[in-house]
């Protein structure tokens, strides 16, 4: 009811006790093209929908490598991502120049959190317009927290953020309480999943999204594209749906060149 | 004439209020000194050792000074050099343990990153003319991982399976280096510590008769009470010392 007297700066409070500048904040990050997290107990998995704007344009990064063992996927104004990533590289390699040592990813995440805080409560500043989905593992396993807006975090098993991110979200609360021990293949296939519900019905294929992995003996890194697209056509052969259980053998190996085809989508709502 | 705590590196210095400027102190000699730690790794973790004296130059002056300490839960620090130096040094580390403490998030520093964040301290401080005059030996287990490393001074830093400082560098190191197994017990790596401790104890004149023992394990850590050993002085070429030229002094 009086949103709009109280919305003008984030220091403002509504006589509901909200703040509506950093409610607004968090809206940026629904309006942003979806990314998903999923984790088991020694494998993280970040994916996101990469559309470009047109066909003339190069896709929007949106998964960032802060160090060997951690990564994020963002969601929402891509340039405040890409300025918080390098803040995350930064004090990754602080910490690893001091101790030798990786940092913690609980203690990324709060790192990152606060600096999030601190911009709900300046006049002289906004929000943040960018929810983070950060995977990591380090000596206590391996974790995903998403980082919102608003200064908070919350550890999560799997998590999408974005828009249409809900089907991804009700696909995996589904499955999530099985992840703990789920293998890794499995895991991207569960990822890639969850990113297809997000399409709401148009095709997946290795071009339209990204996915990452980091995990035990294995740095955080963008997997390859054909590889991807073996893991996709692995999923639609079998039906309806990713397997179950320990489908632990690779994906079937060289469909020669897939891809290319399925390029009839419209771009998605603006990704800001 | 007043005393002025420089913020920049904590020396402090006289100003004279006519003149009101700062003149920078550092380090040039140290003055109340510790001699040698030994360090080594056994089956079941890590034992540092040392005497407890801490000498004003030649004089042996404080017989009870306990230079091996212990760095939150998973290391031992054990220092020689500069006995002010090492407690300023224990206080920077507390508080880093009292921080690390403070996330309470199931993440601990373990001995080599408190190691290499000691180095980075030392080196720092070396850089800019003002060093910890200390050689230090740092030991830990951390999840079943035993770590032993060192650094001085001047920030020269390593890891090996057993180190010394000062003089033990060149009396204990050479019996370690052809006694030391990687399986040996507690009670062998105690008896292989006590010979290196006591050539120590008869060749450097800045020991006395008075050891520490520390050893940290995965289950903890223990520092044991000080005690003596057994020496034997009894050589014939120590027997009337005077024999050749009595009546001098």
């Amino acid at each position: 009811m009086f949103r709009n007297q109280y919305d003008t700066d984030v220091t403002t409070w509504s006589p509901a006790g909200r703040l509506f500048q950093v409610e607004y904040a968090m809206e940026a990050v629904k309006q942003g093209s979806a990314a998903v997290g999923l984790r088991s107990k020694t494998h993280a998995v970040l994916g996101a929908v990469n559309k470009a704007a047109s066909d003339l344009a190069s896709h929007q990064r949106k998964l960032f490598r802060a160090d060997q063992h951690v990564g994020v996927a963002i969601a929402g104004l891509t340039a405040d991502g890409r300025v918080l990533s390098r803040f995350l590289r930064n004090e990754c390699i602080n910490h690893s120049f001091v101790y030798e040592s990786p940092l913690p990813v609980s203690r990324l995440v709060v790192q990152l959190a606060d600096k999030a805080q601190v911009c709900t409560q300046r006049s002289w500043k906004r929000p943040f317009g960018v929810g983070l989905l950060v995977a990591g593992l380090d000596e206590t396993g391996a974790h995903l927290y998403y980082n919102c807006p608003s200064g908070n975090y919350f550890e999560y098993q799997a998590f999408a953020i974005g828009s249409r991110s809900q089907a991804a979200k009700t696909f995996l609360e589904r499955r999530f309480q099985e992840y703990d021990t789920y293998s890794r293949e499995d895991l991207i296939k569960d990822a890639l999943f969850a990113i297809k519900e997000t399409l709401q019905g148009e095709k997946l294929t290795a071009q339209l999204c990204t996915v990452a992995i980091v995990g035990e003996g294995e740095a955080f890194h963008i997997i390859d594209q054909q590889t991807i697209q073996e893991y996709i056509d692995a999923m639609e052969l079998s039906t309806g749906g990713p397997d179950e259980e320990a489908d632990a053998a690779a994906p079937p190996s060289a469909e020669a060149q897939e891809g290319g085809e399925g390029a009839s989508s419209e771009p998605a709502p603006m990704d800001i | 004439m007043e005393l002025q705590l420089s913020m920049v590196d904590g020396s402090v210095c006289m100003k004279d209020s006519a003149k009101s400027e700062i003149s920078s102190e550092r380090t040039l000699y140290p003055y109340v000194t510790g001699t040698s730690i030994i360090g080594m790794k056994y089956k079941d973790g890590v034992i540092l050792a040392s005497d407890t004296a801490g000498s004003y130059g030649s004089t042996l002056r404080y017989k009870s000074v306990e230079r091996i300490k212990q760095v939150g839960d998973h290391t031992l620090i054990g220092a020689s050099g500069e006995i002010s130096d090492f407690q300023e040094i224990m206080r920077y580390l507390d508080e880093l343990i009292l921080y690390d403490k403070m996330w309470d998030d199931g993440n601990s520093l373990g001995p080599k990153e408190v190691h290499n964040y000691l180095n980075r301290i030392m080196y720092n401080r070396r850089n800019k003319f003002n060093p910890l005059w200390n050689s230090l030996v740092l030991g830990g287990v951390k999840k079943g991982q035993k770590y032993l490393g060192t650094v001085n001074m001047i920030g020269t830093h390593y890891e090996d399976d057993h180190l010394a400082t000062g003089f033990g560098n060149h009396l204990a190191r050479p019996i370690l280096r052809s006694e030391w197994r990687e399986d040996l017990t507690f009670e062998e790596a105690v008896k292989l510590i006590e010979k290196c401790l006591l050539v120590l104890l008869y060749r450097d004149r800045s020991s006395i008769n008075k050891f520490q023992i520390a050893k940290i394990t995965d289950e903890g850590t223990t520092i044991f009470p000080p005690y003596a050993l057994k020496t034997f002085w009894g050589f014939s070429h120590f027997q009337n010392p005077s024999k050749g030229a009595a009546g001098t002094w």
